[in-house]
């Protein structure tokens, strides 16, 4: 193991962030300045990432098969709605802190009957969850400030009286909320809690027996998980659709998310980030060649069928080959290369270019 | 008060009925459960890909009724076989969440390739059974009952009967019931694991095949079909996974009272508590009785 250098961070990780953060606040948006990359690819990257995050809580790191996200996610973004409309002294951050707190209280109820059983039980449980939270969205009008249209248009965004509304200024807003959320994650996932969620998730009678108790967990688990997913739901409706409709959260999204977690990797963070990249962009790389390669002639519908195949075929290959995702494919490219040559890093990269000149 | 027992029983009789259907597709998810404690989480989308041929051999190829449903029927035989080599083959020690998993994509597959073959556009299927109240039962007993209601408990019927009577007297049933009972033992002592598992898969098709009919004769066939057939889970959670019996009276519980809350209770909230109330009728199943009504007990207490 590395040493850390600073809290419990080895060197390694503060240049991964480093990195990640000068490519995500100076390279992008010096190098691209469509519109079209920021409000449909990078933001909705942003905000599912988030909620895969979430989903990996419960399912990746806890091991709970939960199939509820965007259920939980609708309860972020209209509390969100809710709370700016009708409190707005708590500002767009207290909202969104306050939304995500409420998306938890959900999770923490529809998280009861993980106490009791798991599998295929669990995800039928927490399908209870989705179907409740978009019907009672959809049919209380409170909810939608008496709104008969069904969709509504999401407030702007306004931090210390500065507005966001254009695509960037949205951007920095979800990659802000992103980041720290992020490394919350990462931190929990490092540390007793995360040890914790892992244990339950091996083996919960030897979990329990060593004193982690299980209630306390997977509640937590379930909390957290729903917090994520409504913090990301709040900054999907606001950042992404630019409305709220409860049609948006439905269970298409849900198993969308769930495809992100389980494709990008169980159990990893940076597989969130990975597989919501993919899920995102491959059906646009796919409608791409369908009008590059072939010119239109197939239809957009059968474009959107042979992604579905591919996407599931895929998550049968990945559960055949290799179970952990592509985060794990990633961690195995990596290994072969430093296996293949072990003197090729960084350091020595920089010092025998230093020799040559 | 005569009429409003009548309406009564006539809400709780078409709510039955309509379980019927749920338990159908519920039925698929018991057979392979039972003989490989599968969950076969793509059932739903085999109605769908099941029927969605149906149709397109009738109406785009113009093949007769009884010649398609039975080309169809080849043709899930044929899915059956490609799932046991490519799917569950190789996930033969996988743990049963990742066979869960593997079955999602299954039936992401099944669903794409049903509309990249067939489109996406909404198909009427008329079986020659109208969706209308029977005027025989209506003018003697006084109940609205659909036709299509009644054909499909027949149907059911008929299926359960025929699959009970193939689980006790046939040696091919002795095989499935052995394979589920302990699959190591009963290939050691030569029963064809193989050949049980693409059985079992090709039965599921064809009962797919089956509720896609009576569902897509219902609601046409389109893709919300997968979505509707996610209600046979909660139906399973009540009858429990691997009975029969239970998938049928599983049905019949659900459809009842969605119907009955619906009509009743429904009207306080804005109606369309059918969407979640199967859902939450099922988490208080798992609360208080895990297995089912029917089940054994091999849940996994936590």
């Amino acid at each position: 193991m590395m040493k850390p250098v600073f809290m419990t961070y080895t060197k390694k990780d503060l240049i991964n962030l480093a990195v990640c953060m000068v490519l995500s606040v100076l390279v992008i948006p010096t190098f691209i300045t469509t519109e079209y990359w920021y409000t449909s690819i990078l933001i909705p990257w942003l905000c599912l990432a988030l909620a895969t995050i979430g989903q990996q809580i419960v399912m990746g790191y806890t091991g709970q098969l939960a199939l509820g996200a965007a259920g939980f996610m609708a309860a972020g973004a209209f509390a969100m709605f809710n709370l700016i409309l009708r409190v707005p002294d708590l500002g767009f951050v207290g909202s969104l802190i306050v939304s995500g707190l409420i998306a938890a209280a959900f999770g923490i109820l529809f998280g009861l009957p993980s106490l009791k059983v798991r599998g295929i039980y669990l995800m039928v449980a927490t399908l209870a969850s989705q179907f409740f939270i978009i019907w009672m969205i959809d049919k209380f009008g409170w909810f939608k400030n008496y709104d008969s249209s069904g969709i509504i248009t999401a407030q702007d965004i306004v931090i210390l009286g500065k507005p966001f509304t254009t695509p960037l200024a949205m951007y920095f807003v979800c990659l802000a909320v992103t980041t720290v959320l992020t490394l919350l994650a990462m931190n929990m996932a490092r540390g007793s809690t995360g040890r914790n969620w892992m244990a339950v998730r091996d083996m919960d009678i030897a979990a329990e027996s060593m004193g982690v108790s299980l209630l306390r967990t997977k509640v937590q688990a379930f909390a957290i998980s729903a917090f994520y997913c409504g913090v990301a739901g709040a900054l999907f409706a606001f950042c992404y659709l630019k409305s709220l409709e409860p049609v948006a959260f439905d269970i298409k999204l849900s198993f969308k998310i769930l495809f992100m977690c389980i494709l990008g990797g169980l159990g990893t963070i940076n597989g969130a980030f990975i597989g919501a990249a993919f899920i995102l962009l491959f059906p646009v790389l796919l409608n791409a060649i369908g009008n590059n390669v072939f010119h239109g002639a197939i239809d957009a519908t059968i474009i959107s069928s042979i992604e579905q195949v591919i996407f599931g075929g895929l998550m049968i290959i990945f559960m055949i080959y290799e179970p952990l995702g592509m985060a794990k494919l990633w961690e195995n490219i990596k290994q072969k290369w430093k296996t293949k040559y072990p003197t090729m890093n960084i350091k020595n990269l920089v010092s025998s270019i230093g020799k040559k000149s | 008060m005569v009429d409003e027992l009548l309406f009564f029983m006539e809400v709780l009789v078409g709510g039955l009925l309509a379980g019927t259907m749920y338990s159908l597709v519920a039925l698929g998810f018991v057979l392979i459960f039972k003989a490989s404690a599968t969950f076969n989480f793509s059932q739903g989308a085999m109605v769908f890909f099941s029927v969605l041929a149906f149709c397109g051999f009738m109406q785009d190829f113009n093949i007769p009724f009884v010649l398609a449903f039975i080309m169809a029927a080849l043709l899930m035989v044929v899915v059956g076989l490609c799932t046991e080599r490519f799917v569950l083959r190789p996930l033969m020690n996988a743990s049963e969440d990742t066979v869960l998993m593997a079955t999602i994509g299954l039936g992401y597959v099944l669903e794409g390739l049903a509309q990249a073959a067939w489109g996406v556009e909404v198909r009427r299927l008329d079986l020659g059974i109208g969706d209308f109240p029977v005027p025989w039962i209506a003018d003697n007993l006084k109940l609205f009952i659909s036709a299509l209601d009644i054909t499909a408990g027949v149907v059911a019927a008929i299926m359960i009967i025929g699959l009970f009577l193939l689980f006790k007297y046939t040696k091919i049933g002795l095989g499935l019931r052995a394979v589920a009972d302990d699959a190591g033992a009963a290939s050691s002592i030569g029963i064809p694991l193989k050949h049980i598992m693409l059985l079992v898969w090709s039965a599921a098709g064809v009962v797919a095949l089956v509720a896609g009919c009576m569902w897509g004769a219902r609601a046409g066939v389109q893709f919300a079909l997968v979505d509707l057939a996610l209600k046979a889970l909660p139906v399973l959670i009540i009858g429990g996974f691997s009975s029969i019996p239970g998938a049928i009276i599983g049905g019949l519980i659900i459809g009842a009272v969605e119907k009955v809350l619906e009509v009743y209770i429904g009207p306080f909230f804005g109606g369309a508590i059918e969407g979640w109330a199967p859902y939450v009728l099922a988490i208080f199943f798992l609360l208080y009785r895990p297995e089912g009504l029917f089940g054994e007990k091999i849940i996994r207490r936590v």
